[in-house]
């Protein structure tokens, strides 16, 4: 039975999948960006089985020890932090806690952005209003401030600070969602769709949506990245992840008393961030070429 | 014209009342009670904790309340600092100077950097400038700015000894306020070397607030430029005979900058975000550096006073961004209806 | 001598999917005082040949002519800041959307001013005056206050006017007017077209009109170019051309005007499309939409040849001793 509803479906997504694939892979910037992050997921799952130690062994012996390579004692790549752990280790499954976090923000965002925004774009009237008046109050404070203030009244801590991004974030998905609903609302196949019957739900959920969907994909993926910086600097103001947790903002801020006289305990995660973020940011440029209509094939 | 503004105007009072019921409800939001939060003691006594809660007025109707903190705020009354005793308002005064001329310096290197290399790469659309200059300012875009901050203390100040790591100026010079600008006032104390030492606490600050709105600035102009530049008055401002110069620094550069002062007006907000790092950082006494210190030390009259206050600039600065969109969109600025 | 003299002119796009090569072969020589019109589809290499002339073509493309020379002066080897004192004040051109082609942020005054000062290097107030003496001869009502407007407040016609005083400021000797009236409403259109050729007149300036609309080249050009597919394949004085098309491509496009067709109950067409970079024929562009093609037509590209008053690229032209061969 569903052989036959389904095969043309399916061909149409590969169809579709493989003209995203054309257009994405002409970016070769977009698939190294890709490949990498590839690489940053992989290491976050098998942390356990890539990581040379514990992250949270505490060599006493190898205190504050510089990066080294084939020695017999002390042998640690990224060397080890004030506590005589190992940073490599720490590095590696600080991955888990960033990607998690991002991952969380931009579920979060989406899921809740895309209710508000069909709601605010579905409704109109005061539903809109309030809507996109809320909107535009969190929109007002700087995102980190805002955080800031979210987390201190929530306390502390990886969860919270990501709810608290998720927060400062969701006005840019409503505003999508909303602007993009109204576009498509007033084209033909949604009239089309009206006239054969369809109810509110399904005009919103299944007719329109899925044509909204390109631009959430790019704003999705930016906010991936800037969910990661911001996780990290939560975490380097003492606010987000908690010590011993080895997020690579609070390995930064639980190091910086050392940066001068072992510089290798502040370096290394700060540089975990940037390529990791610059990996993200590449690729979504690369989506953004591939999705905007506007760009392509001009 | 004036009903674009009076339109911009009117769409603030929403704004500005949702900041206000924000930063109202941020107190009462405050985990545990909030007589005790807000009083900044612990372990009162009942008669202590009555007398407080009339002080604040927290036994009235919440609505009452609320109508008390917009009375008092419309009159410049944003609460009282916990830890100081001193009015809100004076401490962040005070302290505001010092992230202005940051946030301006920071600003400015990111304009005159960001500009210039965004319509140069545009111009130079797909060679290797282009590709240099994109792949750095996304380098740039993707900075973790504290990182940053710290990296360059290690090279400039530690392994260089290039440059001071904190602070507004030496201590060995005591310039009098007078603008609470230091590099003004240093200027106007006369003393030898005060301005250059301020100019020298500048470099790293500026460089690590400017690097994000930079690389932003420099990619948007650049796209701003290739859209105008595919414009058919492009075309025919080169077939009249002008000289690249002409064609690309006025007429298409003055269609993109509608673009452009848009996206640095929004960078007013990146900034002050920034300015919270980077004035940790590097010790640097503004406003940034007083909010973290707010919130660790539960000052929360202070968060709250800083909230409203930072919303209500960055309120005025996109008004003044959209009034200058108005200005030099001249299908805005000549429009009568 | 002619104004402008050009032989075997090419342009090539560097494409992703290879070269593509958008004008092949033209030749064009243009008198002091003459009408030329270029004809031809969409696509044709008829802007981009006049806008290699003007040195207006984006740097990715490749501009190559044995000759292309303007009063003697070879264009291709000027340096671009020669270049730049004869574009606009000796050649200046005119572009198919009036209403984009004038920068929205200037007014219509600074607009013409600007080519004053950068040519003429007139003071303001001599600007200001030849601007509004310009408005005036372009027919625009009240100029002296149309020089405050800015585009957004011009209709079509008025902004093309506009596009017209700005490019006879200083009296050029040559206008190349781009589809000037395809973006117009039909009623503007005559009133653009009769402006234009009254002022090629009265000025003694020559003109190349570039159109695909036959009714207008019959209105107006002394000589006409037809081109297809970025080749020249036929060039003749209007009368004769219109009385006697040699190529079966110009035979094939008067055919299919409604004029032409009374009596017919359906207007002919030419079967088929222009051919792309990429299905380019081996032999003649034309062959595989042609009535009259033969193998030869198939195997190799006809040269330009001179026969008797017409300039032609075909092996087996029509009408020329009677019939097709």
């Amino acid at each position: 039975m569903d052989s036959v509803a389904d095969t043309p479906r399916k061909s149409m997504l590969r169809q579709n999948l493989a003209e995203f694939w054309y257009y994405f892979s002409e970016s070769k910037s977009a698939v190294v960006g890709l490949a990498f992050l590839a690489g940053i997921i992989l290491m976050a799952i098998f942390a356990d089985f890539i990581a040379p130690h514990d992250p949270t062994i505490q060599y006493r012996e190898c205190l504050e020890h510089a990066p080294a390579w084939g020695e017999e004692k002390c042998n640690f790549i990224f060397g080890t932090d004030y506590a005589g752990r190992d940073m490599l280790s720490r590095i590696i499954y600080g991955t888990r806690l960033s990607l998690v976090a991002g991952g969380i923000v931009v579920l979060l965002c989406l899921s809740v952005g895309i209710v508000f925004g069909l709601l605010a774009g579905f409704f109109r009237g005061w539903v809109d209003t309030t809507i996109m008046r809320i909107m535009d109050t969190i929109m007002s404070v700087p995102g980190l401030l805002m955080a800031l203030v979210l987390v201190a009244i929530l306390g502390p801590g990886l969860l919270n600070a990501m709810i608290a991004i998720s927060i400062t974030y969701l006005p840019h998905f409503v505003r999508l969602t909303r602007s993009s609903y109204i576009t498509e609302s007033s084209k033909e196949y949604v009239i089309a769709s009206k006239v054969a019957g369809a109810g509110r739900f399904r005009i919103m959920f299944i007719t329109i949506l899925p044509n909204c969907m390109a631009p959430l994909i790019v704003q999705g993926t930016l906010s991936f990245s800037t969910a990661i910086l911001d996780t990290a600097a939560l975490g380097f103001l003492g606010m987000g992840a908690q010590p011993p947790a080895p997020e690579w903002g609070t390995l930064i801020a639980e190091n910086r008393d050392l940066m001068l006289s072992a510089p290798w305990t502040v370096t290394f995660p700060g540089l975990a961030i940037l390529l990791a973020v610059l990996a993200i940011n590449l690729m979504g440029d690369g989506l953004r070429d591939a999705l905007d209509p506007k760009m392509k094939r001009s | 014209m004036f009903y674009f503004v009076l339109k911009r105007i009117a769409l603030l009072v929403p704004i500005f009342f949702g900041v206000t019921i924000m930063a109202f409800g941020f107190i009462r939001m405050l985990p545990g009670d909030p007589v005790a939060a807000l009083a900044g003691e612990r372990d009162m006594t009942p008669e202590r904790h009555a007398e407080i809660m009339l002080k604040l007025g927290l036994d009235k109707p919440v609505w009452q309340q609320y109508l008390d903190y917009i009375w008092n705020l419309l009159h410049g009354d944003f609460g009282t600092s916990v830890l100081t005793n001193r009015p809100i308002l004076d401490e962040f005064l005070e302290l505001f100077p010092a992230t202005i001329e940051l946030g301006l310096t920071a600003m400015i290197l990111a304009v005159v950097i960001g500009v210039p290399i965004g319509i140069f790469a545009a111009v130079k659309r797909g060679t290797l400038y282009d590709q240099g200059i994109m792949g750095i300012s996304l380098v740039g875009y993707s900075m973790p700015i504290f990182w940053w901050g710290l990296l360059l203390i290690i090279l400039f100040g530690g392994v260089w000894g290039l440059t001071p790591i904190s602070g507004r100026i030496s201590f060995l010079f005591d310039v009098e306020t007078v603008t609470g600008f230091l590099l003004i006032d240093a200027l106007l104390s006369g003393e030898e070397g005060a301005f250059a030492s301020a100019m020298h606490h500048m470099i790293l600050p500026t460089i690590v607030l400017g690097t994000i709105p930079l690389a932003i600035i420099a990619r948007q102009t650049r796209s701003a430029m290739l859209e105008v530049l595919s414009e058919d008055y492009v075309r025919t401002a080169r077939a009249k005979g002008l000289s690249p110069l002409r064609v690309y620094g006025l007429h298409a550069l003055r269609n993109a900058m509608i673009t452009v002062i848009t996206v640095i007006g929004l960078q007013v907000g990146t900034l002050m975000a920034g300015a919270i790092l980077t004035e940790t950082i590097f010790s640097w006494p503004g406003i940034g550096k007083w909010i973290i210190f707010s919130v660790f030390s539960r000052d929360y009259y202070a968060v709250q006073g800083g909230l409203v206050l930072i919303a209500m600039i960055i309120m005025s600065v996109n008004l003044v961004v959209d009034l200058l969109y108005g200005m030099i969109n001249p299908r805005i600025l000549h429009t009568s209806s | 001598m002619s104004l402008l003299e050009i032989r075997n002119l090419s342009v090539e796009f560097e494409t992703v999917k290879g070269t593509f090569r958008a004008v092949d072969g033209v030749d064009l020589s243009i008198g002091e005082n003459d009408i030329l019109s270029i004809v031809g589809e969409s696509g044709s290499g008829k802007s981009v040949s006049m806008l290699a002339v003007m040195g207006l073509l984006p740097w990715t493309a490749n501009v190559t002519a044995d000759k292309m020379e303007f009063e003697g002066r070879n264009l291709l080897t000027l340096s671009s800041k020669e270049r730049r004192k004869i574009i606009g004040q000796d050649i200046s051109m005119i572009f198919q959307e009036p209403m984009s082609s004038l920068n929205p942020c200037f007014t219509v005054g600074f607009q013409i001013g600007e080519t004053l000062k950068e040519h003429l290097g007139l003071d303001r107030n001599a600007r200001k005056k030849r601007a509004i003496e310009l408005l005036d001869l372009v027919g625009i009502p009240a100029p002296e206050e149309r020089l405050k407007a800015f585009p957004h407040q011009l209709s079509g016609g008025m902004s093309q006017r506009v596009m017209i005083a700005m490019a006879i400021a200083c009296n050029p000797k040559l206008l190349v007017a781009d589809e000037p009236t395809t973006a117009l409403d039909v009623t503007i259109q005559a009133q653009i077209i009769d402006l234009l050729v009254n002022l090629q007149n009265e000025k003694g300036m020559a003109l190349v009109l570039i159109t695909h609309d036959m009714g207008v080249v019959a209105e107006t050009a002394k000589r006409v170019v037809v081109m297809y597919a970025g080749q020249q394949v036929e060039q003749q004085e209007a009368n004769g051309l219109f009385a006697t098309p040699h190529h079966p491509y110009t035979h094939a496009l008067l055919d299919a005007l409604p004029e032409r067709s009374l009596g017919l109950d359906r207007l002919p067409t030419i079967e088929g499309i222009v051919p792309g970079a990429g299905d380019r024929p081996d032999g003649c562009l034309f062959s595989p939409r042609c009535k009259y093609v033969q193998d030869d037509c198939r195997a190799s590209v006809p040269p330009l040849e001179n026969i008797s008053d017409t300039t032609l690229r075909c092996f087996h032209p029509v009408d020329l001793e009677g019939q097709a061969t």
